[in-house]
């Protein structure tokens, strides 16, 4: 019956087998509504951009994006824009970052109320809030005005300032909170260590604190720029038509042109960009600790 | 202001050296959260044109929103549709969380990953790629088809909710029960779950708002009769500034502030 | 329940592999029925993973474990009827005492009157009656662990599993725990398996200690004849203290860097083999010998003093250090100073030489 220098050995494989695939099947629903809402699309998608409309095999719609100077600009501008955003939100985030990170846990936890109020409040909202505030008769410009800090309504709004302005306010919540869990997760004992070494408390922060509070704010800025690259409703509502970020000009091409093959060679492209800034990031840091993949 | 001596830090700043920094933190705070609470005062405001602060008070634009049926009509329909994304996803999110944290295979970092490409593919994507299979098998506009598409961007969120609280629970606790006599399934709902419910219901929360305020797929994959009220606001946006957003985006902040609430407490306790 | 109501486990070929390291490697095993049986061994030996095989949370890769007549390679945890203390209790800390007590009870279908008494009554074993409203973190170590121990025997289960259950407590209160286990066990009677890596708790709970190392069982004896008779190095130098020298023994006897040895046994075998000393048995000699006590010269390297007797090292005539302890109140050796040690001969233990610790 059972080999008797391996007893049930059979059998054991059999069950550990069974075990194992029956805890992974778990996960088979999700996957599967995963698969099918997410991945046939995109791959279709993918599918769509290599077909001219004859429908064969065809590198008109990539070789379109080389050649029309509009791509190029949509491009640039998303980078630029993505770019800025993210400088931005490092320079107010992480002070802020620091400043919460220092508080007793009480007062920091009421604090951050402040910052998970707007990263929980709809999208929509948060941009109409910047419309009001920002137009020519908006709040800030009549307050400005009534208070003499300047003369004639700036121009706000429905350009790049405006679309900045929103989308800083946006992603700030993104960089703050990673940062915000690696400065606190920060040993008080290696500044008191630097200190007691001979660091003046400038020293301390540069040469131990900073560099430890590092991966969060990688994690961060990665967060917001990824985020930045796709981004759509806020330069759609406070750019006015003038700021074109490759996702308004894939929109326009379905909305307006119905040009499926020059929309999805344009996600496409958007797609591989944001999976190898992704890859070379996750290659530099641990990117799987950050979004609850792996613990330490 | 003798505070202002004390010292703030281990490596002896006082906070009065320190006092700029606590200014600008003010400032980038109040930056946060001025515009969301903005729009509070500004629903209240009798006049067509944006005003701070209001001259005359009237709740003319909520009366607005609740007697105009479209409106109410894209209310109904997102609130239709987060509540059961939220069913959907907590249930398939939290399945799929557990399951990988108690199959030791070695895919598994493989299932998280593809489990995770909604939030990493850009939604503009996923709109239009979502919008164009629903006109080939007829499912635009309908709220199957907008619950299908809301609920895969919410699975990704549930599950690191629940993924990160199934690491910090002790997993001894489902082996003593199965040792005790019970079987895995019912040690998962008398012990675990209990104990991880709290974190549940954060993700649940966090999967109804993420189907609430979501808004470029919704474009795309949702009109007609079961047109979003994200959907609807956005267009609103673009065309004209009406004060009746200002009325929602009131009402909007409020039910969010709620959410945030009750997840909150609920948080306090795993917080210990 | 009585001695015979337990169950005897049988465990053969046991092995489990992880890659390419041999946890555990085809380990066979008898527990008599209602005996006491410690696996006592160093961390990473496969003490643990041999527990959560016989509890059914492990499966290894071959072998069979048999609770009596019936084979239970194959069954799953919850229907293996054993009970299991865990290292670090696994309270439910979301019921109270007595819903964790009552727990099995309550999965086997007893009804509440009958469930309410005995989970009182296994409050009373365990000398915590009427703590069946406390909340969890309200308890102490030593009474959550005493919790744990009553939810895992309130099902009377014929085969109690514990993972070293005391670590986790100061020593005053694991010496006590110890002597209260022991005295459970010899109440209740059941098949208990002990894991732990301190030997003095096996050598004070056991019926017979199983010493395990790399997956191997390397002996399983009593206590007594663990400590006094180790049949290899590593169980040896794992129990107790010792030091070992190098002798050689000739068909005319046994001797010692030069100096002739008195034995207790002629050994089988000729050749160089190594001559355990344990601490204890070392005696610093003020007069002559008598018949049967070798002399060791020594002298003396250090001399500290240890509250309750003063811990001598000395350095052998072949250069090996031993420890000798010497009461506190008898004069302490000053460093350098030349001694007399003396062995008995019946104190003698001989090992064959080992070229390493296998």
């Amino acid at each position: 019956m059972s080999n008797v220098a391996e007893p049930n050995a059979a059998n054991l494989r059999r069950d550990a087998l069974i075990e194992r695939l029956a805890l992974v099947s778990l996960t088979g629903p999700a996957l599967l509504l995963v698969a099918t809402v997410m991945l046939v699309p995109v791959g279709w998608l993918f599918w769509l951009s290599f077909l001219n409309d004859a429908g064969g095999f065809s590198l008109e719609h990539y070789l379109r994006m080389l050649s029309q100077p509009s791509y190029e600009r949509a491009f640039r501008a998303t980078f630029e824009i993505s770019f800025i955003t993210t400088a931005i939100c490092i320079l107010l985030g992480y002070p802020l970052a620091y400043v919460l990170s220092q508080l007793p846990r009480r007062a920091a936890n009421i604090c951050m109320i402040a910052v998970m109020l707007p990263f929980w409040t709809s999208l929509l909202v948060r941009t109409y809030a910047w419309l009001v505030l920002l137009q020519r008769q908006g709040i800030i410009n009549t307050w400005g005005i009534k208070l003499g800090l300047w003369d004639a309504p700036l121009a706000l709004v429905h350009n790049l300032n405006g679309t900045l302005i929103g989308m800083v306010h946006i992603m700030l919540p993104f960089l703050v909170l990673p940062v915000y869990a690696s400065m606190r997760a920060i040993n008080p004992d290696y500044l008191k260590a630097a200190a007691n070494l001979g660091a003046s408390p400038t020293r301390a922060f540069w040469l131990v604190f900073l560099p430890l509070s590092l991966p969060g704010l990688l994690a961060g800025a990665l967060i917001v720029f990824i985020l930045c690259l796709g981004f759509y409703v806020t330069p759609a509502v406070l750019g006015g038509g003038k700021i074109t970020m490759v996702a308004n000009r894939i929109a326009t091409d379905i909305e307006l042109f119905f040009n499926w093959g020059a929309a999805s060679s344009l996600g496409v492209v958007l797609f591989i960009l944001t999976s190898m800034i992704l890859y070379v990031a996750s290659r530099l840091a641990k990117l799987d600790r950050l979004l609850g993949g792996g613990e330490a | 202001m003798g505070w202002l001596d004390r010292v703030a830090t281990d490596t002896q700043i006082t906070h009065g050296g320190r006092l700029w920094l606590y200014v600008l933190s003010g400032l980038i705070l109040l930056f946060l959260i001025l515009p969301t609470l903005i729009v509070i005062p500004m629903s209240f405001s009798e006049s067509q044109y944006l005003e701070f602060p209001p001259q005359v008070w009237s709740l003319r634009w909520y009366r607005n929103y609740f007697n105009s049926t479209a409106w109410m009509q894209a209310t109904a329909t997102s609130f239709k549709a987060g509540i059961l994304t939220m069913i959907v996803a907590t249930i398939l999110g939290t399945m799929a969380a557990y399951g990988l944290h108690t199959a030791r295979v070695r895919f598994s970092g493989l299932i998280f990953g593809i489990l995770l490409t909604p939030i990493i593919v850009p939604v503009i994507l996923v709109g239009i790629g979502v919008f164009y299979v629903y006109v080939k098998i007829k499912l635009v506009n309908s709220m199957f088809g907008i619950v299908l598409a809301h609920s895969m961007l919410a699975i990704p969120i549930v599950m690191m909710v629940v993924s990160s609280a199934l690491k910090s629970f002790d997993m001894n606790q489902e082996l003593v029960a199965r040792s005790l006599g019970a079987s895995r399934v019912r040690a998962f709902f008398i012990v675990t779950l209990p104990q991880i419910r709290f974190s549940v219901v954060s993700g649940a929360i966090l999967a109804f708002l993420t189907s609430f305020d979501e808004v470029i797929v919704s474009l795309f994959v949702s009109g007609g009769q079961n047109s979003t009220l994200t959907r609807n606001m956005f267009n609103a946006l673009r065309d004209q500034i009406d004060p009746t957003i200002a009325a929602i985006s009131t009402l909007v902040v409020i039910l969010t502030s709620l959410l945030l609430a009750i997840s909150q407490i609920f948080g306090k306790k795993t917080d210990q | 329940m009585t001695r015979d109501a337990a169950l005897p486990i049988a465990v053969r070929q046991l092995t489990k592999s992880y890659g390419t390291v041999r946890v555990l490697d085809a380990v066979d095993l008898d527990v008599h029925r209602g005996e006491f049986l410690t696996l006592l061994g160093p961390s990473g030996s496969g003490k643990t993973t041999l527990l959560m095989m016989l509890a059914g949370f492990v499966r290894p890769d071959c072998g069979s474990i048999t609770f009596g007549e019936r084979e239970v390679i194959r069954l799953e945890p919850h229907k293996r009827d054993v009970g299991m203390v865990f290292q670090n209790y696994a309270l439910f800390p979301h019921m109270d005492v007595a819903e964790n007590i009552a727990f099995p009870l309550k999965l086997r279908g007893v009804d509440r009157v009958e469930t309410a008494k005995r989970v009182e009554q296994a409050l009373e074993l365990v000398k915590l009656g009427g703590y069946g409203e406390r909340r969890i973190d309200q308890l102490s170590g030593g009474q959550r662990q005493r919790i744990a121990l009553a939810r895992a025997i309130v099902f009377e289960p014929r085969i109690l599993l514990m993972d070293e259950p005391l670590s986790a407590l100061d020593k005053q209160l694991r010496e006590h725990m110890q002597i209260e286990l022991r005295q459970l066990h010899e109440r209740l009677g059941m098949t208990t398996v002990y894991v732990t890596h301190d030997q003095r708790e096996a050598l004070t709970m056991s019926d017979r200690i199983a010493v395990i190392d790399k997956g191997r069982i390397r002996q399983i004896d009593t206590p007594k004849t663990i400590y006094e008779r180790p049949n290899n190095r590593f169980v040896a130098e794992f129990i107790g203290e010792s030091t070992f020298v190098k002798v050689d023994v000739t068909s005319a006897g046994c001797t010692f860097n030069g100096t002739p040895l008195t034995l207790a046994a002629q050994p089988p075998q000729t050749g160089p083999h190594h001559l355990m000393i344990r601490p204890e048995r070392l005696e610093i000699l003020q007069h002559d010998p008598k018949n049967d006590v070798n002399l060791l010269p020594a002298i003396a390297t250090a001399a500290i003093y240890q509250g309750d007797s003063v811990l001598v090292h000395a350095s052998l005539s072949d250069g090996t250090m031993v420890s000798v302890r010497a009461s506190a109140s008898s004069q302490a050796p000053l460093v350098g100073e030349h001694l007399n040690l003396g062995l008995n001969a019946a104190d003698t233990y001989l090992l064959p030489l080992e070229e390493c610790v296998q």
